[in-house]
Order: structure tokens, then C-alpha cells, then sequence
């Protein structure tokens, strides 16, 4: 790769091994209208996620006869939704001819797949890796827009959690990444739940009874003497906790 | 459909009953036919400030066990013909208010009411969730000292999470704040929070402050809610109140005490 580099080679192109993260479409069997339908139902629900993805076609779980499988219209049909499908995963050799015939990439099927159970077969054309590309982003941060009042408790199990308001005195937030209060912090805090140590605490005056990250914590009477009723961060170096004006950041 | 109002602070004693007889009957003066319900069963005052207690029969606990209808339990005030007191059990167990329960006799209200004023009794328990549960509007009395604000604070996170607009996930509960025995004198010297400082805390619109006054007293005493005490300046503040719970702009008084030439020096010489 170097090689190319440096010799400013006039080739048009490289090719690269890439792996792309891609949505499957698991299809039980085909009806045109029954498959456009399902398929405008599973987008209306969450529009901004399927607009222009590229799609494969799962043959693996197909039961209907191949007779009735017809790649242009799946093709038209996705089309028309702003969907590309670019291949097949799986099939007998019949279908793979099929899908051939309509332009569609061959990929090898899941070998460890039988078509024998398929237990938890659901509704009729399912887009099956949802799941898959979400967790590849960062995991869900929770934003909250609203006060957090005495006595409440807001929890981010898995991510970031962001506070467009301020969070009351006897009020308690926390999460497994950072927290970001947008609003005087006077209750109290623990980021870092489950142990990470890189988590940080955001905040806009700094109030808190008490603050913690990754279970080492400061009292409010500790924190008086650093960045008190100002914008601050908190950090975890060296066991220690470091509250650092955000000003000066 | 009726508005629902109730009038809560999470802690005793800052003026939740006087205010919600101050307010009922503020609605009601202005031509809305209101009904001030008390759910502070065994504690039962509102009939006393409303001066109607020698004319109960019948109770909200009756009504909810189908022990009376409600026509028979409710009590017309003599001052105002359009306000009508539904007073509350002083020998049952809080326990009476069922949800149910609670619902029918707030939907048959509905029918004919414009508003339904609902005083809470303090704490958080279940007397005072059944008198939030229904609610549209809260008003939060508030005292301007900092336990007040935090047990203010503490209901209304309970309004945001646990009312029925809440749980259906409709449009929330709409809050006001109304700051009660306020006194600029001892703001000014730094014993009492201001206005400025509850608002901050809180974080919700002011409705009014009403300032200390013996006038309050006084008149809780003889059964006369204080906005009927129109020359009084805590009347007048209730008054200021209800015109801005119905919308309109007026501008908050008695929150200084630059009239002291004529109010605090009448009473102080006095």
C-alpha cells in the first residue's frame, strides 16, 4: 500500500477488503402488495434510519416457491422507498440464478442456518439487523429536558446522560458515561456506574451534594474550595477527583 | 369541561387551605360557578375558614361510598352564590379516598362546574397524590424559607410523574408558584429568601406573593377567606392572583417595601 504511495502510481483504482455493517431483509415468502406494505409500515416507524441504505436479501428462511420470488419487483418495491438492494445472502441455485438475472450480488449463506427452525418467525419480511448497526454507534445517550426534582432519580444504564435543566437539591442522576447538566447541579451525580473511570461530570454551576465518578466521590463540603457555583468539570486522575473550571478548559 | 386546580406544597402549615378559600372564591366573585374540595380527611379545615361548618351534613367520603349523593354534601357559600364547599371527613382514615372513588365524584363535578378547586392536605402521601392525581393546574404554596422550597420542589416532581396527565402522557400538569407570608423587611435583612431567589430554585411562573399579614390571621379566624378583605393588601394580592391564574397580565405587588410611608407605619404605629 505504501508501495502505491509513494510511486504515485497511475492506476484508476485499488481495491481494499472492507466490511460493511448491513441490514438483512429475512424473507418468509413473496406477495408484492403484502411485501411494499410491510415494508412502509417498518419504515414509517423510524424513517431517517432506512432512507437510503443498502439491502440484502436473505433467502435463508424463504419458503414460498420459487416461482413466485421476483427480484425486479422486490427491487421496484424497495425503490420506490428509497432502498437499495444490492444482493442475496443464501438460496438454492435456482434462486441465486434468479437474482443473477436481476443485476443482485451472490453471497454466501449463513452455513450454520438450517432451515429447519425458525421458531421465532414472525411477521411476513422482517429488516433484520436493525440491532446490529445501532450498537455499532456509541451507546444511547439520555437526554433529559425538564427539572429533575427533589426525590427523583434519572438513570442512564448504558450511556451519556444530558440534563437541559437544573437537577434539584435531593434530586439524583446517574450513568454508566458522562453527565452534562445544562442548568445549576445541586443534587447528585454518580457517572461512571459501572466502573468506567474515563467518565466525566458536566455542569453549569456546580451545587452538588455530592459527586461521583466510578465510585470515588467528593461531599458537598469538599467541594467548596474548587469551582463552587461555577462551570465546572470533574475528572478521575489518579484515583482523585479533579473538579477544573470549564472556562479555562 | 372543568378546569381542575389544586393547591399543594408537600409541607404544613404555609397556607394551602387559606389559599385555596382565597382562590374558590376569587374564581367565583369573577361569575365562575367553582367547588373547593377538601381532601385532607381527619384533618378537616376548610370548612372553618370557610365559615361553613356548622352546615355539614354530609362528606366527601360519604359521597364516595354512596352513603349520600352529592347534591346533599355540597354547601353553598352565603357570601358568594356561585361557590360551593364540598368538606371533607374529620372521623375517616385518609385510605377513603379511593381512586375511583375519587374520579366519580371529580367527573360529576365536572358537569356542571367551571372549576374545581382541590386544597391537598400536606405530606406526599395519599391524601395529597388523590388530591394532585386529577389535577390540570397546580398551584405550589410556597413559604420563602428553604425546607418550603425543597418540599415545593419535592411535589412538584411528584406532579411531573405521578398525576393522571403524567401517567397518560398527556400534556403536563401546567404549575404555578405562589409565594405566601412574605416579608420584604426581613428579605431585606437577609432572614427570608426573595422572590428572585424561589423563582430560581424552582424554576416555574410566579402566580402571585402574598405578603405576611395579620390580616390573614385575623380573618381565618372568623370564617372570612382574605381576598373578601379587599382593603387589605393580601386581599388584594389573592385578588392580583386569580386574575392572572385566568390570564391576566397584572403586575406583582407587595414584593418590596417601598409603600412602608403609609402601610407599614399604620401598622407599626398601631
Amino acid at each position: 500500500m505504501s508501495d502505491t504511495a509513494t510511486t504515485r502510481a497511475q492506476q484508476v483504482f485499488q481495491l481494499k477488503s472492507a466490511s460493511v455493517s448491513m441490514t438483512a431483509l429475512e424473507l418468509y415468502y413473496f406477495d408484492n402488495d403484502e411485501f411494499e406494505d410491510t415494508l412502509r409500515n417498518k419504515i414509517s416507524q423510524a424513517p431517517g434510519f432506512f432512507r437510503d441504505i443498502p439491502l440484502i436479501i436473505s433467502l435463508e428462511k424463504y419458503e414460498g416457491l420459487d416461482s413466485e420470488l421476483d427480484f425486479f419487483k422486490i427491487i421496484g418495491a424497495c425503490r420506490r422507498n428509497n432502498i437499495h438492494v444490492i444482493g442475496v445472502r443464501g438460496g438454492n441455485d435456482d434462486q441465486r440464478r434468479l437474482a443473477r438475472g436481476a443485476s443482485l450480488a451472490l453471497m454466501p449463506g449463513n452455513g450454520q442456518r438450517d432451515r429447519g427452525h425458525e421458531a421465532e418467525a414472525e411477521t411476513v419480511p422482517a429488516p433484520a439487523a436493525p440491532e446490529p448497526q445501532a450498537v455499532k454507534e456509541a451507546p444511547v445517550t439520555k437526554v433529559i429536558s425538564h427539572p429533575v426534582r427533589s426525590g427523583q432519580q434519572i438513570h442512564a444504564p448504558e450511556g451519556d446522560l444530558v440534563i437541559l435543566a437544573p437537577v434539584q437539591a435531593g434530586a439524583e442522576v446517574l450513568a454508566a458515561g458522562n453527565i452534562h447538566v445544562y442548568g445549576p447541579l445541586r443534587g447528585r451525580a454518580l457517572a461512571g456506574i459501572h466502573g468506567a473511570e474515563s467518565a466525566r461530570i458536566f455542569c453549569q454551576s456546580l451545587e452538588a451534594e455530592l459527586v461521583s465518578i466510578a465510585g470515588h466521590y467528593k461531599i458537598s463540603e469538599d467541594l467548596q474550595n474548587s469551582g463552587w457555583k461555577s462551570a465546572v468539570q470533574i475528572q478521575l486522575r489518579d484515583d482523585l477527583l479533579v473538579v477544573a473550571p470549564l472556562d479555562k478548559a | 369541561m372543568a378546569r381542575i386546580i389544586v393547591v399543594t406544597s408537600g409541607k404544613g402549615g404555609v397556607g394551602k387551605t387559606t389559599t385555596s378559600a382565597s382562590i374558590s372564591t376569587g374564581l367565583a366573585k369573577r361569575g365562575h360557578k367553582t367547588v373547593v374540595v377538601d381532601f385532607d380527611v381527619g384533618l378537616r379545615n376548610l370548612d372553618l375558614i370557610m365559615n361553613c361548618e356548622r352546615r355539614v351534613v354530609y362528606d366527601f367520603v360519604n359521597v364516595i361510598q354512596g352513603e349520600a349523593s352529592l347534591n346533599q354534601a355540597l354547601i353553598r357559600d352565603k357570601r358568594v352564590d356561585t361557590l360551593y364547599i364540598l368538606p371533607t371527613s374529620q372521623t375517616r382514615e385518609k385510605e377513603a379516598l379511593t381512586k375511583e372513588g375519587v374520579e366519580k365524584v371529580i367527573n360529576e363535578l365536572s358537569e356542571t362546574f367551571d372549576y374545581i378547586v382541590c386544597d391537598s392536605p400536606a405530606g406526599i402521601e395519599h391524601g395529597a397524590l388523590m388530591a394532585l392525581y386529577y389535577a390540570d393546574e397546580a398551584i405550589v404554596v410556597t413559604n420563602p424559607e428553604v425546607s418550603s422550597v425543597r418540599d415545593s420542589d419535592r411535589i412538584l416532581g411528584i406532579l411531573q410523574s405521578k398525576s393522571r396527565r403524567a401517567e397518560m402522557g398527556q400534556e403536563p400538569v401546567k404549575e404555578h408558584l405562589l409565594l405566601t407570608r412574605y416579608n420584604p423587611d426581613r428579605v431585606e435583612r437577609g432572614e427570608m429568601l426573595s422572590v428572585a431567589d424561589v423563582e430560581e430554585i424552582l424554576a416555574i411562573p410566579l402566580l402571585g406573593v402574598i405578603p405576611e399579614s395579620q390580616v390573614v390571621l385575623n380573618s381565618s379566624n372568623q370564617g372570612m377567606p382574605v381576598i373578601l378583605e379587599t382593603e387589605s393588601d393580601a386581599g388584594q394580592a389573592y385578588d392580583d392572583a386569580v386574575a392572572r391564574l385566568l390570564g391576566e397580565e397584572r403586575e406583582h405587588r407587595f414584593m418590596t417595601n417601598q409603600k412602608k410611608g403609609f402601610f407599614s407605619r399604620m401598622f407599626k404605629g398601631g
